[in-house]
């Protein structure tokens, strides 16, 4: 009795491996609930999307006129739903080309070049430039700087004429995509800066140093060590920005002067529309088979932005081999 | 190529605390000059100030002069990225850049500051600078693959044939071996009894034999105790530190009787 260790008396059965109990399990199964809720949202938003776009997709071209409220002269969705694409990846692209320069900078300068108390202040500012409700931007960018903005625009688009063969318009009042996209770049510059300073802060320092014992100047740190080190980080960066801006609504609604065109002339108004502000324009008015072809954009949008971050995730995973991980 | 260095009563500071008091010595030419002593005792951060990479600490500062062939690299125009283009470094840590290819690890420090070089002149770069790491067998067939695959002893090789690249005059080592196994340390301290034929170098090493192997001249550093400056005890040619050495806190520490 004494020399005989004798088993346990009740011995559960364990997976192999399986060493978790107590709080190690009870985190575990909130983790996995926590994701599996994310993906039901998600596919309840979906299932939604396709559901209630179906009317649409099926319905023949005289019902869309009359019953979907389709624009006149147009008998298929994909009439409205190809310059809505359109309009709403060329407000988004211009966006990011504007916002994404102008962040990175912004991130290197707090992360590398700041002194520490005026980058702390300069991070909070980016913050709260996050906390205004987008209906402000809309507001200001309708109001403020459509005014002043459409003198530039018209400035730009007498220079771009002066080269043979371009023809381009502009708008004495400003109500143009040009716009809309600056204040969407306005919008998006917080969560790209964000991401990216956090990315650059992470920098390791062996690497920083690494560059600093070869001679480098600051510049040349941040090129060779900072960088490299941080593209992914700032691909993931303009992704979320650009995701944000594909979906974003009440901005555009306020200052765009919309039109349904495949068209460049982004200083002209009447051109261009996106998505989501053509959606939130049109519902009020809207029921039966027509609030269907609103949710058929709107599938367009929720198809358009998954395609758009499996392209950034690709893209990021093309050079992972270089990435560091390793 | 090679430079020696004169240090005149030089006092190191972070902010208002001061980590190293009064250090003046000479480093010879085309010698092996170790720095041995406790940690905390102040030796690595006497070695970043010969090539001013400490400045990177903000509030770290000198007082005393640093002479490399009578300039005096805390001069008031002097560039500290000059000093570091003449004063290599190779770090604890291999710290290849994990995104370039070797051959780009290698020419980094020579496409910095936009120099221009011709393909051939870079091939021949790589091969030279990678030879002189005695690592350019090992690696000739695939420079194109990222540096942070090869194994930690390869890594630090490379990290010095980034460093030999760029043509310095010296070269600093802070601990190149202590994350290595003892074959890559072999390698290195071969390439360290190569490289002196060219090179000034300056390596600071926890492991005393090291510092017995490599060496023609040791410094031993000490601290009296936490909070105190650290200073340089004595410094001497490497058979007599290590069999008699003038101080008894050096001997105590070479002979292992530490504290």
């Amino acid at each position: 009795m004494t020399t005989t260790a004798s088993p346990p008396a009740t011995t559960r059965r364990r997976r192999s491996g399986d060493t978790e109990r107590g709080m190690s399990r009870v985190f575990r199964w909130i983790s996995t609930a926590a994701a599996v809720l994310l993906l039901a949202v998600l596919a309840a938003v979906a299932v939604f999307l396709v559901q209630r776009g179906l009317p649409a997709l099926t319905a023949s071209g005289e019902e869309l006129q009359t019953a979907g409220r389709l624009p006149r002269g147009m008998t298929h969705l994909g009439q409205l739903v190809g310059p809505l694409v359109f309009g709403t990846l060329l407000a988004a692209a211009i966006a990011l080309l504007l916002a994404t320069p102008v962040a990175v900078g912004i991130a290197l300068f707090i992360s590398h070049y700041a002194p520490r108390r005026l980058a702390a202040g300069i991070g909070y500012v980016v913050d709260l430039l996050a906390a205004i409700p987008s209906v402000v931007f809309g507001l200001w960018g309708g109001r403020t700087l459509a005014p002043v903005v459409a003198d530039v625009w018209v400035w730009v688009a007498g220079v771009l004429n002066s080269i043979p063969g371009l023809e381009v318009r502009a708008t004495a009042t400003g109500r143009s995509l040009a716009t809309a996209s600056v204040v969407l770049a306005v919008m998006i510059l917080p969560i790209i800066t964000a991401v990216s300073r956090e990315v650059f802060l992470q920098t390791p320092k062996l690497h920083e140093e690494a560059a600093l014992a070869l001679g480098a100047t600051r510049w040349e740190v941040v090129r060779t060590a900072v960088l490299p080190f941080g593209r992914s980080g700032v691909i993931s960066a303009a992704m979320l920005g650009l995701g944000r801006a594909l979906g974003e609504t009440m901005a555009v609604l306020m200052i765009l002067s919309p039109g349904l065109l495949y068209s460049f002339q982004i200083f002209d108004s009447g051109q261009q529309q996106t998505i989501a502000a053509y959606i939130a324009n049109q519902f009020p008015e809207s029921s039966g088979l027509a609030v269907n072809v609103l949710i058929a954009t709107g599938l367009a949008l929720f198809v358009i932005t998954m395609a758009v971050n499996m392209l950034a995730r690709w893209i990021v995973a093309r050079r992972k081999e270089f990435s560091g991980a390793n | 190529m090679a430079q020696r260095i004169d240090v005149k009563d030089l006092n190191i500071y972070y902010g208002d605390f001061m980590a190293v008091q009064g250090v003046s010595m000479t480093i010879d030419p085309k010698s092996v000059t170790a720095f041995i002593g406790p940690s905390g005792c102040g030796k690595s951060t006497f070695l970043r100030t010969l090539n001013r990479m400490h400045e990177v600490i903000p509030g770290a500062h000198v007082e005393g002069k640093v002479e490399m062939e009578g300039v005096d690299l805390y001069g008031p125009d002097v560039d500290p990225v000059a000093v570091r283009r003449s004063i290599g470094m190779v770090f604890q840590r291999p710290n290849p850049f994990p995104t370039m290819s070797i051959r780009d690890n290698v020419l980094a420090g020579v496409k910095l500051n936009n120099k221009r070089i011709s393909r051939s002149d870079a091939d021949d770069l790589v091969e030279s600078s990678l030879r002189g790491a005695n690592l350019w067998n090992e690696v000739k067939d695939r420079l194109d693959k990222p540096g942070s695959g090869l194994s930690g002893g390869q890594q630090q090789r490379l990290c010095i044939a980034r460093a030999i690249a760029v043509k310095p005059q010296v070269l600093l080592m802070d601990e190149p071996c202590s994350a290595l196994d003892p074959i890559s340390t072999l390698a290195i301290e071969d390439l360290i009894q190569e490289l002196k034929q060219d090179y000034t170098i300056v390596i600071v090493t926890h492991n005393m034999q090291q510092a017995a192997r490599v060496s023609d001249r040791t410094a031993f550093f000490n601290i009296a105790g936490t909070g105190k400056p650290g200073r340089l005890i004595e410094m001497d040619e490497t058979a007599t530190i290590f069999s008699t050495p003038k101080e008894k806190a050096t001997e105590d520490y070479v002979s292992g009787r530490f504290g």
